[in-house]
């Protein structure tokens, strides 16, 4: 037991504690803060598992970006001060699957493992991760920029109400994608 | 490095992850539930990449970049989703979503608005013969 494994033991009860509060609380902003202190714990790990780059990456995109993403969510649908009562179903099947699940995979995954002890390798920094990423996984990279952008349209059409809102009465059974191009150019000549 | 300790957090965040897909009714919570189990995932791979040797070097921490981006990308649709779902039924409670509209103030007001003066010459056939594509979703929740 060295200094890293017990680093390790640390962040990850950490993680697994406030990753708990997160699906148990009945405070919905509470769930968000609880998932931050989740992926904290869980970027630390990253970091003492010498993945530098990740590490910051998860930081940056999942405390900076996704959570804030979240709580605007939670602030603009319905957001109560204190507690809610319906935010759970009953629960027993969903405590039997999911403890299933992970207690299932934590067996097979000790039993793989045992209480072996690895080398820590390289440290992943962002010249070495570059220049995988920018060597031998580029195609993927350049695909995910592709997946990214339809991301973001899809996004906006989604949110933009007068984008695919139909004009046509109800008598008339028009389609829906033509319906769709009508409104854009409509909407774009009226301007 | 004992690596069974990482593998072993990440097993319980998935297990954690699924009972919070399973027991959430609201929709955001369902979403912080799957960020719970896309980041066991990453922790996996990143873990792998410390255990497993390969031939290209820290295939893991790319696979874990990529699948943050991928992330990134599924809450920000995800979000849009819910965000529509509750402008258009007040509700975001994923097993029991209304059917029923409720009363929108604007909703009479372009229903009259012309049809044929924006598209040309592509709708009157199209009115004309309507079962091919009278069943295309957007019309019911008009």
């Amino acid at each position: 037991m060295t200094g890293t494994d017990a680093l390790l033991l640390a962040l990850g009860a950490l993680a697994v504690g406030s990753g708990a509060l997160a699906v148990a609380t009945r405070h919905l902003v509470r769930a968000g803060l609880y998932l931050v202190l989740c992926l904290a714990a869980v970027a630390g790990m990253y970091l003492v598992l010498t993945a530098e780059l990740v590490a910051w990456v998860q930081v940056l995109i999942y405390v900076g970006a996704v959570v804030v993403l979240l709580l605007f969510a939670v602030m603009l649908t319905r957001a109560p001060i204190g507690a809610s009562t319906d935010l759970d179903r009953p629960g027993w099947p969903a405590a039997l699957i999911g403890g299933g699940t992970g207690l299932g995979l934590a067996a097979l995954l000790v039993d793989a493992y045992r209480w072996s002890s690895v080398p820590l390798p390289t440290a992943g920094s962002a010249e070495r991760i570059g220049e995988q990423i920018f060597g031998s996984w580029v195609l993927p990279f350049e695909v995910l920029s592709v997946l990214l952008l339809a991301a973001l349209v899809g996004a906006i059409i989604l949110s933009r109400p007068d984008i695919g809102r139909s004009p046509v009465d109800p008598a008339g059974g028009s389609g829906a994608d033509e319906v769709a191009t009508e409104t854009a150019t409509e909407g774009r000549r009226s301007r | 490095m004992r690596p069974v300790i990482p593998y072993v957090t990440a097993a319980l965040l998935f297990g954690l992850g699924t009972y919070g897909v399973l027991r959430r009714r609201n929709a955001i919570l369902v979403l912080i539930a799957v960020e719970l189990m896309l980041n066991a995932v990453n922790l996996i791979l990143v873990t792998a990449d410390t255990t497993v040797r390969s031939q290209l070097p820290h295939g893991g921490q790319v696979f874990a970049l990529f699948v943050i981006v991928l992330a990134a990308a599924e809450v920000g649709v995800g979000l849009a989703i819910v965000l529509q779902l509750y402008r258009m039924r007040a509700s975001v409670a994923v097993d029991e979503v209304p059917l029923a509209e409720p009363p929108s103030p604007n909703a009479p007001a372009e229903a009259p608005s012309p049809n044929a003066l924006a598209g040309p010459s592509a709708s009157p056939p199209n009115k004309a013969a309507p079962p091919t594509t009278a069943a295309t979703p957007g019309e019911a929740d008009r």
